[in-house]
């Protein structure tokens, strides 16, 4: 038995477990429409591979990777690809983003798929096949998995740690998955440990879901994978929290976990792990515990895309709801459009009420009670930070580490005055973040602006010197030229001009003059090379071109009249 | 007494050899103001400061020659920031300058464009391409908005867009509360 460590600060929030992990995960039926964002994931946006009016087939891939950071987006079910446009998606700043709509036809046909044998896979094709299967880690972050089990084994990975704390309130779906699908978590952890080779692996899970616990011991006796309970804290789940307390090790500030020979990864990713190497499916559908003001709050196999109304048809909406929470009270997100789709991150909707959720009384002024200091898991001195955030001195505010903030709210949920910090803290990130790219937009200019005229001089200096050239050899070839020639010119201009003129003004004059001559010589010969004188090939393909523009002017400007689509 | 000047002398000119050797060898190339400066204007190196270029315009800064408060796309964070360097007081923007304006891209509408290759003349950071007769465009990515291709367009037919938000470039907004009229 390991012993058991603890981190700085935590709270103990109403948990609300109880609502939704006493009934079995059910199967949501096939909504009507299913929108899938693009950037379900962190890193680069997929890379759309349908167009409107395309056949998909279940499991078939929509969107590939794009670049190193990225994962695939498939379909959920069999269907046509109604649009590829903006939509809107769970995101704080309600802005749409590029989204496939698929309409599914019922039918369910899978696209051809089998099991691997990740065993007799190279590593870096089982990689690939983890990426192109869309699997990122479900723990909150959507961080895309084959990156993180991308480390090589030289990098020294001690400890794999599966996070099943879930110290959320309301959302019980790791808890449900690890009750009924233990086995299959671990077939998944199994894959992650031929990937990394750890020493250890610790699966850490809260003490308030005893079930799960014993279904994971039952499912892990004799595999080397050891299943710890930890007591019930919030925010045990955090990643950083739930390492500090199972190894007593700390990651370090603006570090990763990998920094300490440490992976961390949530138990329903390993699920989905599970799916692609024993089932050949990619990441389609995931639990999503629906609960709050519902008749029947419970959990629900979902497939992503669908929108949260046909959720909430499901679980059915008592009176006087008025928004939802997607994820937990915490760090969830607050929306009201139920026409937001379930991504990969949608671990839970609560549909929210005046009576659950009563709205926060106007904030007060900080009273410097620090009762935010000694609950903040990352150790940071919240009340700090928030008086920097506030004043808007960034600098200040990164030297006390904000970016060591991981938002879990704790400090939010003592305050005594109300005042919401976190909002604070995600002000001034992203203020210091839009500042950092403002930078660095200015470091190009300024390079590219220093090159341009570095340019502009080289170019002034080469024409100078290409002049001063061509004057020396003009100059050369008259003095090599026939004397008799020169003195008479140079006779005949002193006859015509009574003043005698300066030597050196001669050659100058004769200079230009050759040059008119030359230039007046070149004009009349000139011909435009293009446009004269053309091949019968030359002139078909200008007609052909020609066609094509006209073509592509007619479909830029269609007619009122023309059918449309 | 004698011995007392001899130290005296003495002293001084070692120290004065150590000053020398130290002016020497630790000589620093350029005005380190001027880098400061610079580093906090913009880069748009659009000459609303009536100077050609930011550099220049933060020479004149660091000799005393311009006021702090001529770079409306520093804005007036720009203004503090340059206080803050200089010890100066905050000056909000003057009379002769232009108000600030959202950040913003040029774009050529191609179809009007005849390929006179004036606006990749004026463009400071080299980030319109093109040639002579041939259509020109403005890569978006380097574009810094300074405008000075829009005047010299013998068809007008550059026109400034505001870059649109995105989740790339999306901010938090401040904590502010909703104040409630009490009935």
């Amino acid at each position: 038995m390991t012993t058991l460590h603890t981190f700085h600060g935590g709270v103990h929030p109403p948990q609300h477990k109880q609502e939704s992990s006493e009934s079995a995960i059910a199967q949501a039926p096939l909504p009507s429409r299913l929108v899938l964002p693009l950037q379900q994931h962190i890193g680069a946006q997929a890379k759309p591979l349908v167009r409107a009016g395309d056949q998909v087939l279940k499991g078939q891939m929509l969107a590939r990777a794009e670049g190193m950071v990225s994962a695939a987006i498939h379909a959920p079910t069999s269907g046509t690809v109604v649009a590829v446009d903006l939509h809107a998606v769970p995101h704080p700043s309600g802005l749409p983003e590029l989204c496939i709509t698929l309409a599914p036809d019922g039918e369910e046909r899978w696209v051809e798929h089998a099991p691997l044998d990740y065993r007799a896979l190279p590593r870096d094709q089982l990689l690939t096949r983890l990426r192109d299967a869309g699997i990122v880690g479900l723990g909150g972050a959507t961080f895309p998995t084959h990156v993180k089990l991308n480390i090589g084994e030289t990098a020294g990975i001690h400890t794999l740690v599966l996070n099943g704390a879930e110290c959320e309130p309301w959302i019980t779906t790791d808890d449900r998955l690890m009750r009924e699908r233990a086995a299959e978590i671990v077939q998944g952890i199994e894959v992650m440990r031929h990937l990394l080779n750890p020493a250890a692996t610790l699966v850490g899970i809260e003490d308030n879901k005893p079930q799960a616990i014993a279904a994971m011991q039952q499912a892990c006796a004799n595999t080397g994978i050891e299943v710890i309970a930890v007591p019930t804290l919030y925010p045990t789940g955090g990643e950083k929290q739930l390492i500090k307390i199972l190894t007593g090790k700390e990651v370090p500030s603006g570090g990763r976990p990998l920094n300490i020979g440490i992976v961390c990864s949530n138990v329903a990713t390993a699920y989905s792990v599970h799916r692609l190497v024993n089932h050949g499916e990619p990441m389609i559908s995931r639990l999503v515990t629906v609960t709050g003001n519902v008749k029947t709050p419970r959990n629900y196999e979902v497939l992503i895309g669908t929108p949260i109304a046909e959720l909430e048809k499901l679980a059915g909406v008592l009176p006087g709801s008025d928004g939802y929470i997607l994820g937990g009270p915490m760090m969830g997100l607050y929306v009201s459009n139920s026409e937001l789709p379930v991504v990969k991150s949608s671990n839970c909707i609560i549909v929210k009420s005046r009576a659950l959720f009563p709205p926060l009384p106007p904030a007060l002024p900080c009273i410097r009670c620090t009762r935010c200091a000694a609950v903040c898991p990352a150790e940071l001195q919240p009340q700090d930070l928030y008086w920097f955030a506030r004043a808007r001195d960034f600098g200040k505010a990164q030297k006390f580490h904000l970016f060591d903030c991981i938002e879990c709210g704790a400090c939010s949920y003592v305050c005594p005055s109300n005042i919401p910090l976190v909002q604070y803290y995600r002000f001034a990130k992203s203020e210091i973040l839009a500042i950092e790219r403002d930078k660095e937009a200015a470091n190009l200019a300024r390079e590219r602006h220093e090159f341009h005229q570095l340019r502009l001089e080289r170019d002034k200096q080469e024409k100078a010197e290409k002049l001063a050239q061509k004057e020396k050899a003009a100059l050369a070839a008259k003095a090599a030229a026939p004397a008799p020639a020169q003195a008479a010119t140079t006779e005949a201009k002193a006859n015509d001009s009574a003043q005698q003129l300066p030597a050196q003004q001669l050659p100058a004059q004769q200079l230009i003059e050759a040059a008119i001559a030359r230039a007046k010589e070149q004009a009349a010969t000139a011909r435009a090379k293009n446009t004269e004188a053309l091949t019968p090939q030359q002139q078909a393909d200008i007609a052909e071109i020609e066609a094509r523009r006209a073509k592509v002017r007619e479909m830029s400007h269609p007619d009122a009249d023309s059918p449309k689509e | 007494m004698l011995i007392a000047i001899y130290v005296m002398s003495g002293l001084a000119v070692l120290l004065g050899a150590v000053l020398g050797f130290s002016a020497i060898k630790f000589k620093v190339e350029g005005n380190p103001l001027v880098d400061k400066i610079d580093a906090i204007l913009p880069q748009t190196q659009c000459g609303q400061c009536s100077y050609p270029g930011c550099k220049p315009y933060a020479q004149a800064i660091a000799a005393g020659e311009a006021d702090i408060n001529r770079c409306p796309p520093g804005g007036e964070e720009g203004i503090r920031k340059l206080a803050d360097l200089l010890g100066r007081e905050f000056k909000p923007f003057g009379g002769d300058t232009a108000a600030p304006k959202p950040k913003s891209v040029a774009f050529i509408d191609e179809n009007t464009c005849i390929g006179c290759t004036l606006c990749i003349q004026a463009c400071p950071v080299d980030a319109i391409v093109g040639a002579a007769k041939q259509m020109h465009t403005i890569v978006a990515a380097e574009c810094t908005g300074c405008e000075l291709c829009v005047a010299p367009c013998p068809v007008d037919c550059i026109s400034m867009e505001p870059l649109p938000q995105t989740m790339q470039n999306w901010k938090w907004q401040y904590p502010v509360y909703a104040l409630t009229p009490v009935k």
